[in-house]
């Protein structure tokens, strides 16, 4: 077989992100990053471009001595970042755990972007994830033309984070076939990259480590051996701390979807949407806002994402079937939805709920009987 | 303050020795030692009750195992106690062992437990400070006062004060991991009381009003201990106090200070204590969080971190955790880099407790917990020898049996209580106590004659060895009361299973512990809505309404736990339908069991006052008909629901004929029809009257049994046996003659269809009148002639 397709170069030359619909972090916050460069007199690790006290002060944000006032772009435990931070200083990698929405692409970006310079080195991990992905692929044309050669040889992102001594980036890392997971284990433990077809190999530069990123609480993904699992410091982003905060996070989010659905707008829908949070977080906390009561949590994961779908629909079935308002009623299918993931266990669980807890708080009858309607 | 530093590692010269250190800092015990090694004095004076000197030469007993405590109480008034703990690395166990084992006198040399326990009946009592931070307080009122610690930690930029001590103090020298270090062995005690005195001299006493006269009392007696053995004297004191120590006050305006404190008479003994207690969280106010870390720094030779994380190793992997000699050297690099990224001298708990999610725990606090529960704090027990006094638990016991005319006696006796009187109560409430504590002195033997709820036997015996169980329950508590609330709370927690809970509930109530109902009913709640198992549900549902009934005899406050039995219903309304499906014969027949307890609990819950819980009989039918119409449950619980249905009034006679024939029809399988006729009618339930009352019934059950294949038969049978062997003779013989009295009397029965099955259309008023002389007899001549009538239709219904 001769398909041979130019491999096109993912170079994206510097100077044209300006027009980017999403710039890249280092980018997007150059400015802060070199003062925090020119600021930092602490000691770097090997092809850093910040100490690691500066890169966890890029991360959590601060005041520099010169005045300069650095963003946070994390707002979660200091000790996280700091964990993290000191793991990549390390030779190990970093695994992010988390459920959907707890920003753990995006810490991954601004921690490669702050270490590296560069948070493009970055492998997409899906169920089609081939290990060409994380290894090398071939350019065909090179290769039948001239036969093997390091010219014909692709390299993947990790390759050349590995050779440049760069920070490289592996994005929902559990949903990767377990096969091709394994690739990784050489190249965490042995920091090289054998290539047999060339009898050489790719020895990773000091500065080389890598960034993953995967979920949880979700179903069906391809959970890590613990081969694997061993090369990885794990960090848990949390969920959000507050209702407040989530309330916050899921009502911006819903006006942002809503708005390039161009679904109608829906006045006062802070209320149900607080009150969609407290179950979700009640539900997924195993206990009462209140801390009063401990409850069952069910097998879904109760994300701030999933909770965002819910609002979302139901903004959908208000503009559309409703009276224009968000109602109990437009939310409770969704949530129902969300809730009994496993038909036998998680309606007993969400049975209990509604009994013991909605059916006796005080304003929430139409919602418990919007809720009865839809499981019965 | 000055003429400390100038002669290194020997005696610093003139005036005593101070050593300023801080309670359960195992720094502060590791430099005592080194000093006391280096200075030799000839007495060792210590911060604690002089009461104590007497039992020192008890630390030496090999007996005796830290942590342990020393124990004053009032002796008229065993409640009234402080208690000054010691850890193996606490600096006044050091200084004791040191003086112990080089034959020098130890001395306490704190105010008297005797003045501080009569200050306890105004104000908290506070025998200690806060600069100590681990202090021996026993009832500490911090919230008011300065914390010196605190201060300089702020001073120095830490937000917890904790681990800015840890940096200062209680690290140093633990790189280099040897005690006997060539630096001056004084000089973290110089730095220290230079920063007290600063601190003092900012802050006076800092809300410490009582301070002033423990440290003249300490002064006085530092003073005579001089006089006795020149300057060859040692303090160990909490570091707050070695400025106002140092400084130079008259013998009679110490003396003044001490004029006219209350007094009460003490007792002082040794108790054992645990590392729990120890820490913060136990609710015991001044201690330390991390018992088990301190304990270890102070026990591990070299590389306190290295040493640390393969302990945290082992432990995961006794609990089956894969955790590989790498994990543990990257964790050791992990929080060793950690802690030079934060600027910390060394790694410490805070670093290893983030290196050991990262890299063992794979980020879940999970196994973190355990961590922290087994290492960190630890399950260390502390041990007293025997010659110790006997614990202030022992006197209270011994003064409610004399109240109580309860004589501890060899002799095994039983003892008839009669709990309406107020005396037999106390007694019932004293042996119920008691067996909580563990001291089985009585054994509730069944009652005889009288089935009544206010009465009690036991059956008393005194074995010598139950004196030993009250030495070990002194741990909970210096009165029975406090002792066995404390105990049920600790059960509570700890208990494994629901039942346990609810049966230390019901426990609770019969010895009248109303303080420890509020966390009992708490971990009730917890663990009633966490076990997804109903039939644990329906286990502990008919105990708790038991209790609750009890405590109703008592004129216990049992709101709360109505409330927990009503939430503990409901779910086991919403759970019990779908944990009928799919079972199989044994599991069927135990949930009928359920299904029957939780019947008899909810009709007594039902009862209760609380009127919110009305509508539980409602929703319990309502629950009852779910499982008799629902074809995927077991035929011996549809059974069973369709009977109790029919009990309550809730199903008319007809519709269960028409559910019965339903079942018995020829598309059921037979083992499931037979096992729904056990549920109907079968166990001690009377189902043989029933059937002897209802003809109809019986016919169904006849026609079924003719129609029933010869195949099928003999897997019937033995249900079947089983169903219809347990009736009464009498019932059997009726119901045999029925049914060789063969299909002609179903006939007409079934001919006659409006009369009540089994009887006549009309009434035979012959036989009638001849049952009225007898109930005329019975219910007395006036109401038997007032609705002759009306009352005899319904009795004969």
């Amino acid at each position: 077989m001769s398909v041979s397709v130019e491999p096109k170069s993912v170079e994206v030359p510097e100077g044209e992100t300006a027009d980017a619909l999403r710039p890249h972090a280092e980018n997007a916050f150059a400015g802060e990053l070199a003062a925090l460069a020119a600021q930092d007199d602490r000691p770097r690790p090997a092809r850093w471009k910040l100490s690691p006290w500066a890169v966890a002060t890029y991360l959590l944000g601060g005041t520099l001595p010169d005045g300069t006032v650095i963003t946070p772009k994390y707002v979660g435990p200091r000790r996280l970042v700091e964990v993290a931070v000191t793991t990549l200083a390390t030779d190990r990698a970093l695994l992010l755990l988390g459920v959907p929405g707890t920003a753990k692409t995006w810490v991954s970006e601004h921690l490669a972007a702050a270490v590296s310079g560069d948070s493009t080195l970055l492998v997409q991990g899906t169920a089609g994830t081939p290990e060409e992905a994380i290894r090398y692929g071939w350019n065909y044309a090179q290769l039948l033309a001239h036969g093997p050669s390091r010219d014909a040889l692709v390299p993947s992102p990790v390759m050349r984070a590995m050779a440049e001594g760069m920070t490289a980036r592996v994005e929902e890392l559990t949903r990767i076939p377990a096969d091709v997971q394994d690739t990784l284990i050489t190249i965490l433990s042995e920091k090289t990259l054998p290539i047999p077809e060339l009898g050489q190999e790719v020895q990773a530069v000091r500065g080389f480590n890598l960034i993953a990123t995967a979920n949880d609480r979700d179903r069906g993904v391809n959970d890590l051996s613990s081969a694997l699992r061993r090369r990885f410091n794990t960090v848990v982003l949390p969920l959000p701390e507050s209702v407040e905060a989530e309330v916050d996070i899921v009502s911006r989010r819903v006006d942002q979807i809503g708005r390039s659905l161009d679904l109608p707008a829906v006045p006062d829908g802070i209320a149900e949407i607080r009150r969609v949070v407290t179950v979700f977080r009640e539900l997924r906390d195993g206990v009462t806002a209140d801390g009063r009561t401990k409850l069952k949590s069910p097998s879904g994961t109760l994300s701030t994402a999933e909770a965002i779908s819910v609002v979302t629909s139901g903004l959908a079935l208000a503009a559309h079937f409703g009276d224009g308002v968000l109602r109990a009623g437009d939310v409770a299918a969704g949530i129902l939805g969300a809730v009994v993931r496993d038909p036998a266990a998680d309606r007993v669980i969400w049975q209990e709920y509604l009994e013991a807890v909605v059916r006796e708080r005080d304003g929430w009858k139409d919602f418990y009987r919007a809720c009865r309607e839809v499981s019965a | 303050m000055t003429g400390v530093e100038e002669t290194a590692g020997r005696w610093p010269g003139r005036g005593p020795l101070l050593l300023g250190v801080r309670h359960h800092g195992p720094g502060s015990a590791r430099a005592v030692r080194a000093a006391l090694a280096a200075a030799r004095p000839e007495v060792v004076l210590i911060e604690g009750p002089p009461e104590a000197d007497a039992l020192i030469p008890l630390a030496a007993d090999e007996d005796m195992r830290p942590p342990v405590a020393l124990l004053a109480h009032a002796v008229d008034e065993p409640g009234r106690s402080a208690f000054w703990p010691l850890a193996e690395f606490s600096p006044e166990w050091v200084a004791i062992r040191w003086a112990l084992e080089h034959e020098v006198p130890a001395r306490f040399i704190d105010l008297p437990a005797a003045h501080t326990l009569a200050w306890g009946s105004d104000a908290a009592t506070e025998p200690e400070d806060g600069t100590s931070a681990g202090a021996d307080a026993p009832v500490p009122d911090a919230q008011v006062r300065v914390d010196p610690l605190a201060v300089l930690a702020e001073t120095a930029g830490y937000d917890d004060p904790e681990r800015w001590w840890e940096d200062v103090v209680e690290h140093r020298g633990g790189t280099a991991g040897t005690e006997g270090d060539t630096g001056d062995p004084f000089a973290p005690f110089t730095v220290l009381e230079e920063a007290m005195g600063a601190l003092r001299e900012a802050f006076g006493t800092g809300g410490h009003d009582k301070d002033l006269v423990r440290e003249a009392y300490m002064r006085l007696q530092t003073r005579a201990a001089q006089r006795e053995f020149g300057d060859a004297v040692a303090v160990v004191c909490g570091a707050w106090h070695v400025p106002a120590l140092r400084r130079r006050t008259t013998v009679a305006a110490d003396k003044g200070l001490l004029k006219g404190l209350p007094k009460v008479r003490t007792d002082m003994t040794w108790v054992p204590w645990t590392h729990r207690r120890l820490a913060r969280h136990s609710g015991y106010g001044a201690g330390i969080d991390s018992p088990g870390w301190y304990g270890h720094l102070f026990g591990a030779p070299d590389r306190p971190v290295e040493r640390w994380l393969t302990k945290v190793a082992g432990l995961l992997r006794e609990e089956d955790r894969m955790v590989s000699s790498a994990h543990v050297i990257e964790a050791v690099r992990l929080a060793e880099t950690l802690a030079a990224m934060r600027g910390r001298p060394l790694a410490g708990l805070t670093e290893t407790t983030d290196a050991v999610r990262a890299v063992m725990c794979e980020g879940s606090d999970v196994p973190l917990a355990l961590v922290h529960d087994r290492l960190v704090v630890g399950d260390v027990l502390g041990e007293v020898p025997q010659a110790a006094p006997a614990v202030p638990l022992q006197r209270d016991l011994d003064r409610i049996q004399r109240r109580l005319r309860l004589k501890p006696e060899a002799l095994e006796r039983e003892l008839e209580l009669d709990l309406r009187k107020d005396t037999d109560a106390e007694r019932s409430r004293l042996l119920h106590r008691l067996t909580l504590l563990g001291v089985a002195w009585g054994e509730p033997v069944a009652s005889r004659g009288s089935t009544g709820t206010f009465r009690e036997t036991w059956r008393l015996r005194w074995e010598p060895e139950l004196a030993v169980r009250v030495a070990e329950a002194g741990v909970w508590g210096t009165t029975v009361l406090a002792a066995a609330t404390a105990k049920a709370e600790s059960d509570a927690v700890a208990a494994p299973g629901l039942a346990d809970v609810t049966g230390l509930a019901e426990r609770c109530l019969l010895a009248e512990l109303p303080d420890a109902l509020p966390t009992v009913t708490r971990v009730l709640t917890d663990r009633a809505a966490l076990d997804t198992d109903v039939g644990h549900l329906a286990q502990a549902l008919p105990a708790l309404v038991r209790s609750l009934r009890y405590g109703d005899v008592r004129g216990t406050d049992t709101g709360a736990l109505t409330e927990v039995a009503a939430g503990l219903a409901e779910r086991i309304f919403v759970g019990l339908p779908p944990a009928c499906t799919a079972l199989d014969t044994d599991a069927a027949e135990e949930m009928r069991r359920h299904v029957d307890a939780v019947h008899s609990a909810v009709g007594l819950l039902g009862e209760a006052p609380a009127a919110a819980h009305a509508d539980l009989r409602q929703r319990w039918h309502a629950v009852l008909r779910v499982l008799s119409a629902r074809d995927t449950m077991p035929g011996v619980i549809r059974g069973r629901a369709v009977r109790l249905l029919l009990d309550g009034g809730e199903l008319a006679q007809d519709e269960a004929a028409r559910l019965m024939g339903l079942v018995l029809s020829p598309g059921t399988p037979p083992a499931d029809a037979a096992a729904w006729i056990e549920g109907f009618v079968g166990g001690g339930s009377g189902g043989g009257m029933l059937l002897v009352h209802d003809e109809r019934l019986l016919a169904l059950v006849d026609a079924w049994l003719t129609g029933v294949p010869a195949e099928a038969f003999t897997d019937v049978l033995p249900l079947l046996r089983r169903t219809f062997s347990a009736y009464e003779p009498g019932v059997r013989r009726t119901l045999g003659e029925l049914v060789r009295r063969g299909p002609g009397s179903t006939r007409r029965t079934a001919s006659t269809g409006t009369g009540i099955p089994g009887f006549a259309p009309d009434l035979d008023s012959g036989r009638a009148d001849a049952v009225l002389p007898v109930l005329r007899l019975l219910l007395g001549p006036d109401a038997a002639e007032k609705g002759a009538d009306n009352d005899l239709v319904g009795v004969t219904r």
